[in-house]
């Protein structure tokens, strides 16, 4: 073989990765980076799409939404209803997962229960919202019960009160959300080794001893991975409470994928949206990141 | 075997093929985006289009349809990229801000130069002096009574003023049976609302929530509107979930008896019949302030239409608008849509053969139509202010006054 002919296999297979590579790289560039880079560069332009002729804005837009009450306490109510969404879909999913797990319930019950359990996976978050809204409104379900059950001596006005509407909201979504930790956290129980439990018996230990000793240090990586993954996903959900509130009443229930839909189609200032866009985005690649560490220091 | 092809067969393909491509040449296609056909009984708006086109040889229509929330968005990127059909469906909210990007065509240079007869339009909307939207097909709001509701209540006369509708809506609401007087839709996903079911007081009674092309909320007519609506959820009688409410569900609470008054689109009233055939309701013009006496205000939505500035085909494109606002084809186009027409001439079928709709073409032919938020910038934005300063009074954190005052400042940023 030539030296040009060896040069030229060697390119080849330098070059053949990339080739292989190629089809997903420009997926993910044309529906990924593309789009991102586009909103990015919006945030910067006076008048961004409305016009063809705009012009640099520098960080005007950033200043505006950093200067608007609302964002501010749409970020609020966003770490409130994710934050209380992580921790209830935890607590929620490990509880039945852990009674989905246990030798003493019958097995068809459990069976029956692991369906049950599962079901508000099934639904569309439009469904989701549509259930909530007929359960939860004045003269609905809810109301009726607790108020035959003397809980409540008035009808509560869930989502259409300020008191109460970001509550119900949050509530809607942690009955939307727990199956995800409950099918993670029931498949990494029954992968623990039953070794664990019976070295814990044969010392003495009582139930809650073992699920803080041995349950939840095993469980510990799918916790950690979920939470972030649900952390992520969860801020950014808009059809639950757009459907149900529409980020209202007041501004009680505007989180910020709301107020940035507002902004781009009620005040057409896509600008500005783009703004409140990217610092969406920071918020979600800085947990991206976390992510991404943790699963390296795996 | 071989194949021979005759000189005589080839000169008549050419000819053939030289005139279709001619003929093809000739053709102008006028792209028409609108959110009305998916809204029209399957087919009709298309026959519509080829009656024009057999009308006007030589101008093809291709329809460009989709749910209204689409078309708006469709309509704004178009706007921007300079890509926007030749002649668009446009709701007055829109057009203040698509005049912003230069992009409708005044029609005035239009109208004059192939004189237009423009009496015999219900409005033009205009933006800056430039004529850019007609309303080809308007939906009256009118109130809708529950007769069996109001006879139960005891209320004989049906309400003309605001204070006999405050007294006949307390009398038809009894909270322990889940049946209210009326019912107020504030939800900030659609924040039409304010527009429908609160601002329709103000021009009822011939009033403006404007002075001098400018937002007079602080002005006597909308803070006696406050008060009023204030006076109406202060009695108990506004059914619960205002602030979540949306006009879907406002039909549903009247069409199961649980409210008695509902200010609504008459686009709805076989929508009504046909979820609750036995409610026996009736219509009237929204209340006025004491002592009125003058034309009423009716508050509407429409189906307008526009031309694009960059249209290449503005000529074609006018003669398009111009068909449709016509008496015949515009009466053919509203009856299909149970709406009123843009043409004053033009009368719908369905006032004749139904009473119903016979009795809002009267409420409508003795009024005139109002919305002031058609042509103004950011519609939907101020709706979603006003709207969100009204929940805060009805919730008790602020006055009539502090609402009216508050969502004048933010509408004055918008201005």
């Amino acid at each position: 073989m030539t030296r040009q002919k060896r040069s030229r296999h060697g390119l080849k297979r330098a070059v053949a990765p990339y080739l292989y590579l190629s089809p997903s790289l420009l997926i993910i560039g044309l529906l990924m980076l593309l789009p991102m880079v586009t909103v990015i560069s919006y945030s910067f332009q006076n008048s961004a799409v409305l016009r063809l002729d705009s012009s640099f804005a520098g960080l005007k837009h950033y200043q505006a939404i950093f200067a608007d009450p609302v964002f501010w306490a749409s970020l609020w109510h966003t770490l409130y209803f994710t934050c209380m969404s992580v921790v209830f879909h935890m607590t929620i999913g490990m509880i039945f997962a852990l009674m989905l797990n246990s030798d003493r319930i019958n097995p068809t019950l459990r069976n029956i229960l692991r369906v049950l359990y599962i079901l508000p996976w099934l639904f569309t978050a439009v469904i989701i919202a549509v259930i909530w809204r007929l359960l939860l409104e004045p003269n609905g379900v809810v109301n009726s019960i607790l108020m035959q059950l003397g809980l409540i001596g008035s009808k509560i006005e869930w989502f259409s009160s300020p008191e109460t509407a970001l509550h119900a909201v949050t509530f809607a979504n942690i009955w939307a959300g727990y199956p995800l930790f409950m099918v993670s956290l029931l498949a990494g129980l029954q992968g623990i080794p039953k070794d664990f439990y019976e070295a814990a018996d044969i010392d003495g230990a009582k139930a809650y001893q073992k699920l803080i000793f041995i349950t939840i240090p095993q469980l510990m990586p799918i916790i950690i991975s979920i939470s972030l993954l649900d952390f992520i996903w969860t801020m950014q959900v808009f059809p639950l409470i757009w459907i149900t509130t529409g980020g209202g009443p007041i501004y009680s229930t505007e989180v910020l994928s709301t107020y940035t839909y507002k902004l781009a189609f009620s005040s057409y200032n896509l600008s500005q949206a783009s703004a409140s866009a990217v610092v969406i985005l920071l918020i979600s690649l800085g947990l991206t990141l976390l992510y991404i560490r943790y699963q390296k220091a795996r | 075997m071989t194949f021979r092809i005759k000189p005589a067969m080839l000169k008549m393909a050419a000819a053939a093929w030289l005139l279709g491509a001619t003929s093809a040449m000739a053709d102008t296609t006028l792209e028409f985006t609108q959110w009305w056909e998916p809204e029209l009984p399957a087919g009709s708006l298309r026959k519509i289009m080829d009656e024009f086109e057999a009308a006007n040889p030589g101008i093809k229509v291709t329809l460009v349809s989709g749910p209204y929330a689409a078309t708006r968005d469709q309509i704004s990127v178009g706007a921007a990229t300079g890509t926007l059909s030749d002649v668009v469906g446009l709701d007055g909210a829109w057009v203040n801000n698509l005049n912003a990007q230069n992009a409708l065509a005044d029609m005035n240079p239009m109208m004059d130069a192939s004189k237009f007869d423009k009496a015999q339009v219900a409005d033009i909307i205009k933006v800056d002096g430039k004529a850019v939207m007609f309303p080809v097909a308007s939906f009256v709001y009118p109130v809708f009574v529950n007769l069996d509701l109001a006879a139960q209540a005891g209320v004989t006369k049906l309400p003309s003023t605001r204070a006999e509708f405050l007294e006949a809506a307390k009398k038809m609401t009894h909270a322990d049976k889940n049946q209210y007087g009326w019912v107020l839709p504030l939800s900030l996903q659609t924040p039409s609302g304010v527009q429908n079911d609160m601002m329709s007081w103000v021009w009822a009674s011939g009033q403006s929530m404007m002075a001098d092309g400018k937002p007079a909320l602080e002005g006597k007519p909308v803070v006696d509107m406050l008060t009023f609506v204030k006076s109406l959820n202060d009695a108990g009688t506004i059914s619960p979930g205002i602030a979540t409410k949306t006009e879907q569900e406002k039909v549903e609470e009247f069409v199961n008896d649980r409210v008695g008054m509902m200010i609504d689109s008459l686009a709805h009233v076989n929508l009504i019949r046909k979820r609750n055939p036995k409610l026996n309701f009736d219509l009237i013009p929204v209340p006025v302030v004491e002592n009125y006496n003058g034309k009423r205000g009716l508050p509407y939505a429409s189906w307008g239409i526009g031309i694009s500035a960059g249209s290449k085909h503005q000529g074609e494109a006018w003669k398009l608008v111009q068909y449709l606002m016509s008496e015949k084809v515009n009466a053919k186009l509203v009856s299909l849509a149970n709406a009123f027409p843009g043409n004053v001439n033009a009368k719908p079928d369905f006032v004749t053969s139904d009473k119903a709709f016979g009795k809002a073409f009267e409420i409508f032919k003795t009024g005139y139509l109002a919305n002031e938020f058609t042509g103004l910038p950011v519609a939907e934005d101020l709706m979603t202010q006003f709207d969100v300063e009204a929940q805060k009074m009805l919730a008790g954190e602020q006055s009539p006054e502090q609402a009216a005052a508050n969502a004048q400042k933010g509408w004055t940023a918008k201005f």
